[in-house]
């Protein structure tokens, strides 16, 4: 945590002490024999980008429709704003969604679209008017207002979704993929935007994504999500580094992974011996006891080529099997016996010379960069 | 450079448009031909007799004579030899509101049809539809005699009517208005309901959860999220029943007492009995005019609630 310098740690440590926007406790959420959602407990800040990432089925869609009343819990609690939400139907929610797949009335312009929660809501007109207005600047389609949405682009309808949700000025914001049927320009853009969008009008922003990149650039917070179950949940930066099992760090980013015995214990460390030779990695709670296995794993980028130096402690003997070069970084594939490991290493100088295939090098695991996985 | 090469090419280009053009004028006359040549012979040149025998006299023998005149129409708005009448404006009044009426029993009992019907699995679907289908397999004429064995006054369904206290004892159920209506929502509802259960089999479901989570109540996510998807169905179905249903005489005739006087019956009196085709011609003219100032205000109806004003 500490490492990072910038603003995004400060605003998460604020964002600590809120009062939960969201407590969901112990919900189960079942179709027939399907288990979409399993005892799923977790509590969101107000303020706070949260995210539900997880591959498609893992029940993160009807998480987020049992938080806006769409779907009902079979069993479990919802809290919004600390009320009990089990009570209160959808249209009285104190949450928008933003639909994947935008769901704006086809028939009513770009700006009745928007309108539509106020007058729902018998807010007097001049005021709907007002509010649209505002809604409408905020997202940048003032100039889109009485256009019908089937004469606006895909990211045009996006904003629409977002503005039609936003004026509500709701509690929650809910969005359902809301940038997954957009190309990646546009998504990478819209990432910025809607970030941004959300530090200034410090909605709490709940965020479904199967893209682990969208994830890690909006949110403080992710649970990562599999088969209806949280298999983590936790800031962005400590789920990137400490990665609880090989699940959440094959989703999040790339590892590679190393399976071992532990062979020696000392107060902050340990030596694991491994098929390629003994590694020290550092000790933290709840780290196997001597003689249990280990399977370790280490991030790409983390793992550094060393081309001079002979045998040292934790250097993998390795030979070079493919080289990508993709501009600012490298990625390489390299052969330690049995094992591909996979390496990134940024081409921070012009004059960094690359890797060719077939070269001998040995491969440094820091100590410090290795993790230990639950399975 | 490139323009003394690209002036050929642009001349090219010319003369292929002009090719494709006519090539696309004979293609369309070929095509259409046959469909216009039909829409003559079949349409237009019957219209045209039925428009000039309508401005003509009857001649003593029942024969369509000279001179034209238009005391057809007169006749037929009330003002006819022995001063004003309003037989003729009082049958089509008649006619006009048992379609209306029958068009509006019958969007009633469409939607939650047309609803289930969609709700159902794969299998089931498919023998509701053939359910609705299946009495076009009998006559108009059976299927309406067959209702007033039904409603005859020892019939089931007539002691059943009795036993909840709709009915007296002893009384019929037929002839009355409510038979009437019975037997037009029997005839008419198959046309009602299939074009709206394909609207609403097409419906998007995400609409009204979109609704919902704006704020709108069951009723208003029909009324916003719902009932404009379904529209074009809708409309389409209304106008399927009403067109035939203001020309029909058969089921008023049998199931309303034989003394109703409809614009159906009464075009088949003037070109039978009464022998009178100048005057028929009229009627049935103006029961065409009728219909088609009832479509279009019912298709501007529906375009303008297309339109989302302040809810």
């Amino acid at each position: 945590m500490t490492e990072t310098a910038g603003e995004r740690p400060a605003t998460r440590r604020a964002l600590a002490d809120a009062p939960p926007a969201i407590e969901i406790e112990s919900i189960s959420r079942r179709f027939g024999d399907f288990t979409a959602l399993d005892r799923i407990s977790l509590s969101i800040r107000k303020g706070e980008f949260f995210a539900l990432l997880g591959p498609s089925g893992c029940g993160k869609t009807t998480l987020l429709r049992i938080i806006g009343g769409l779907d009902l819990a079979d069993e479990g609690v919802v809290r919004i704003g600390g009320a009990d939400a089990r009570t209160i139907p959808a249209h009285k929610r104190p949450v928008n969604t933003v639909f994947q797949s935008y769901a704006l009335f086809p028939h009513m312009t770009v700006r009745d679209n928007v309108a539509f929660g106020l007058r729902m809501k018998r807010v007097p007109e001049p005021r709907v008017k007002d509010r649209v207005a505002g809604a409408l600047d905020l997202v940048q389609i003032a100039s889109f207002a009485d256009r019908k949405p089937a004469q606006l682009s895909g990211g045009q309808k996006q904003r629409v979704a977002l503005a039609r949700a936003l004026v509500n000025e709701p509690q929650v914001l809910l969005l359902d993929e809301p940038l997954g049927a957009l190309d990646l320009k546009l998504r990478k853009e819209l990432q910025v935007e809607l970030l941004s969008l959300q530090r200034r009008l410090g909605i709490t922003f709940v965020f479904v994504t199967h893209d682990q990149e969208e994830a890690l650039v909006m949110s403080d917070r992710i649970a990562v999500m599999r088969a209806g179950r949280i298999e983590q949940m936790g800031e962005v930066h400590s789920l990137y580094e400490r990665p609880r099992n090989r699940f959440v760090g094959q989703f999040l980013g790339s590892v590679n992974l190393l399976e071992g015995k532990v062979e020696r214990r000392a107060p902050n460390e340990f030596l694991a011996a491994t098929a390629l030779g003994p590694l020290r990695a550092e000790l933290r709670p709840g780290d196997p006891e001597p003689g249990g296995a280990v399977t370790l794993a280490i991030r790409p980028e983390k793992v550094r080529i060393v081309t001079d130096g002979g045998p040292g402690e934790n250097r993998i003997p390795a030979q070079v099997e493919q080289v990508i070069y993709i501009g600012s970084e490298s990625h390489y594939y390299a052969r330690a016996g049995e094992q591909l490991f996979i390496v990134y290493a940024m081409n921070a100088r012009a004059t960094t010379r690359e890797l060719q295939v077939g070269e001998r090098v040995a491969l440094e695991l820091p100590a410090g960069s290795l993790i230990v996985l639950e399975d | 450079m490139t323009g003394p090469r690209l002036r050929p090419r642009a001349t090219e280009i010319q003369f292929g448009e002009h090719l494709t053009r006519l090539g696309n004028l004979v293609r369309s006359i070929l095509t259409s031909g046959p469909a216009i040549a039909w829409v003559t012979v079949f349409l237009l040149v019957p219209l045209l007799g039925i428009v000039l025998f309508s401005v003509l006299t009857r001649g003593p023998y029942g024969e369509v004579a000279l001179p034209f005149t238009i005391e057809n129409y007169l006749r037929l708005a009330g003002f006819g030899l022995f001063g004003f009448d309003p037989q003729y404006p009082v049958i089509i009044l008649r006619s006009l509101l048992l379609a209306a009426g029958t068009t509006l029993v019958c969007v009633l009992a469409a939607f939650p049809l047309a609803f289930f019907i969609a709700g159902l699995p794969g299998r089931a679907k498919q023998i509701a539809l053939t359910l609705v289908v299946i009495p076009f397999w009998t006559n108009l004429l059976i299927r309406t005699y067959a209702w007033q064995i039904l409603f005859a006054p020892d019939a089931a369904l007539t002691q059943a009517a009795v036993g909840l206290g709709l009915a007296e004892e002893g009384m019929p159920l037929y002839p009355s208005t409510l038979a009437v209506y019975v037997g037009m929502l029997c005839a008419y509802l198959p046309f009602l309901v299939l074009p709206l259960y394909t609207s609403v089999e097409k419906i998007d479901w995400t609409l009204a959860e979109a609704a919902s989570d704006l704020g709108a109540d069951g009723p208003r996510v029909f009324r916003h999220a719902i009932l404009p998807q379904v529209m074009p169905g809708m409309v389409a179905g209304m106008i399927l029943v009403f067109i035939p249903a203001t020309g029909q005489f058969v089921i008023p005739d049998l199931l309303g007492g034989a003394k109703t006087v409809m614009l159906g019956n009464s075009i088949q009196q003037q070109f039978g009995a009464s022998r009178d085709w100048p005057f028929g011609s009229a009627i049935a003219l103006v029961a065409m005019g009728v219909v088609l100032i009832g479509l279009w205000l019912q298709t501007r109806y529906a375009s303008q609630g297309d339109e989302e004003g302040p809810l």
